[in-house]
């Protein structure tokens, strides 16, 4: 079984994310940058899956050199090898899906497991465009992966409960947080991540033209919220909900 | 000319409120109104819906009945084309972010996810970074398809009294099934759309605090129960209860939290909310930078006294 993960190099989850003080983007100076903690879930998944049925893994992102870092935390992972896509930050979802399309024309994986979403953007599309691209069933937000055959049943977190489905293969998989505990890179696994082979691709060599669908105009940070009141006892809150804010 | 399509979600038979303030968003752009329903036991939910709409679109179906998302991206997508829509519309709800994009890819569309605030006919407002930052997106492509988030529109007024019609349009090949759904058994309102909701973390130590501490003053407030992802994560309560930039988004009247700490995800999903309450042992808790009225206090002690004295 071939898998393909995907892995986006995103400002650290515990960062306090801020403007640049001309507002043009958002200040990364300081701001440690991780693999999207939702690609990771993906790349553990996919290593437990090789695991049990054997194949590969293949990690690919998009961006400069720098989201080779991300790339080589998944081979220290586990993951077989990597493919970096050279391009442009900006994109919209549609170009990205329309790269990752290409890179699985090029390597015919049996499975796509990508990030439900990635926690900068939190646009939550690409995957999805990326299964409608190729024909290919999806299943996002998954809980709990099991691949039988040539079809995954995959139990995904919907609203009021979780929803079961089956999918034929090829497909696509997103994941959400439960799905599993991603393990951490050994010393061995970090050393060996060096000597994998790692693979750069342009936008030409793939014979992508991004699209300009959806355009960042501007950005800012929401308006602060007046200060709270911490209050002696409940006496008093129960009083102000009643009178001051009037929500009893 | 603006044309919009407005994909409607039912839920148990029932129109699902986010359609109503997608509806209402929608609204803010000028231009006929179109909505689509599927699925053959929507009957009653579509009869509801033609009374926002112009032109209510039914697509009753057997083969519509699970909301899978290929089927339901063809379906949309054809619609789309055939109405010459150029807004095509959906909640941010679990559903719209499933689907959608694949309609957008099918459409050949950009999209705008989870907006919050319509500034003109292709230019929208949305969070990012867990709503560290609103993004200001123009969205270029003829046809622009857009979620909404429930919290920030106001549902439609309705008493339109469109025409209902009646479409036969085929779902096609897909290669997704449905197998099962474990609903979660609640008697208690919904998340999205309760007026109280009171939201747990790890400060109730086990799924007891829950039961013991939250549920009553639930019961008394006619509340939603919601959690911080760490409780959901240890399988205290439900995935489902999640509230946060990767769960739900609530903006209740009244959001109590008790023993969360207020990590930005969690702050994410209830931010909007009217007034919130923070109870906390831990006066540096970053909740308290969120809450308009906060207790330094055992919740242990002080929940069981705030229902007391409510
Ligand atoms: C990619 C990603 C996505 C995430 N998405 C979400 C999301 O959608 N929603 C979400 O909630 N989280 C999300 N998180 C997790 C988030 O970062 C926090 O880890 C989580 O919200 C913490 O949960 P908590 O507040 O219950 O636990 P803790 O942070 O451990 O807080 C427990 C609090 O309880 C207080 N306490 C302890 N005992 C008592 C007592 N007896 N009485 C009163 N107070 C007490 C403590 O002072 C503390 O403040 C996400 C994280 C990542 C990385």
């Amino acid at each position: 079984m071939k898998i393909l993960c995907t892995v986006k190099r995103v400002t650290d989850y515990e960062a306090k994310i801020r403007l640049k003080s001309d507002g043009s983007d958002i200040e990364t100076d300081g701001v440690n940058m991780i693999m999207n903690p939702f690609d990771e879930i993906g790349v553990e998944e996919a290593l437990k899956i090789k695991e049990s049925k054997g194949g590969e893994v293949v990690v690919m992102s998009i961006g400069s050199d720098d989201s080779i870092q991300q790339i080589r935390s998944a081979m220290a992972m586990g993951a077989d090898r990597g493919i970096l896509v050279r391009a442009e930050a900006d994109m919209d979802s549609n170009t990205i899906a329309k790269i990752i399309g290409k890179v699985v024309t090029e390597e015919s994986p049996d499975l796509v497991l990508m990030g439900k979403q990635a926690i900068d953007g939190d646009s939550n599309q690409a995957a999805q465009m990326l299964a409608e691209n190729l024909g290919w069933g999806q299943a996002t937000y998954a809980y709990k992966v099991k691949i039988e055959g040539e079809e995954a049943t995959v139990t995904r977190e919907a609203d009021g409960g979780l929803e079961t489905i089956a999918v034929k293969l090829p497909a696509v998989i997103t994941t959400d947080l439960r799905l599993n505990e991603p393990r951490y890179a050994s010393l061995p696994g970090i050393m060996k991540a060096k000597r994998k082979p790692l693979a750069t691709k342009t936008l030409d060599e793939l014979g992508v033209t991004p699209t300009n669908y959806v355009v960042m105009k501007g950005l800012e940070e929401p308006p602060a919220k007046a200060a709270g009141q911490i209050l002696p006892d409940i006496a008093t809150l129960v009083e102000k909900l009643k009178s001051e804010a009037k929500v009893l | 000319m603006t044309k919009h399509l407005i994909i409607a979600e039912v839920q148990d038979g029932k129109l699902h409120n986010s359609t109503l303030t997608t509806l209402g968003a929608a609204s803010k752009i000028e231009g006929p109104i179109t909505a689509l329903i599927m699925g053959a036991s929507s009957n009653e939910a579509a009869t509801v819906l033609k009374d926002y709409a112009a032109k209510t679109i039914f697509v009753n179906s057997s083969a519509l009945n699970d909301r899978l998302a290929q089927p339901y991206a063809k379906v949309i997508a054809e619609v789309a084309t055939q109405e010459g829509a150029t807004h095509v519309w959906h909640g941010a709800t679990v559903a719209g972010k499933d689907i959608m994009p694949r309609v957008a890819a099918r459409l050949d569309a950009g999209m705008a996810s989870d907006i919050q605030e319509v500034i003109d006919g292709s230019t929208f407002k949305r969070p990012m970074w867990a709503g560290n930052i609103i993004g200001t997106v123009e969205v270029t492509s003829p046809i622009k398809v857009i979620t909404v988030r429930p919290t920030e529109f106001d549902k439609a007024v309705g008493g339109v009294g469109g025409e209902l019609v009646e479409a036969n349009i085929d779902a096609g090949d897909s290669s997704m099934r449905f197998v099962s759904f474990d609903a979660v058994k609640s008697d208690r309102p919904a998340l999205g759309d309760a007026r109280v909701v009171i939201s747990g973390g790890r400060g109730l130590k086990g799924p007891e605090g829950f039961k013991e501490i939250v549920e009553p003053l639930a019961d008394k407030l006619s509340a939603a129960i919601g959690a911080s992802r760490a409780v959901c994560d240890a399988g205290w309560v439900p995935n489902d209860w999640q509230v946060g930039q990767t769960g739900k988004v609530v903006a209740p009247e009244l959001y109590i939290a008790v023993g969360l700490s207020g990590a930005i995800q969690h702050v994410a999903g209830m931010k909007g909310s009217k007034c919130i309450v923070a109870i906390n042992t831990d006066e540096e808790a970053p909740i308290f930078q969120v809450a308009d009225y906060g207790i330094v206090a055992d919740a242990f002690k002080a929940v069981p006294e705030l229902l007391e004295k409510i």
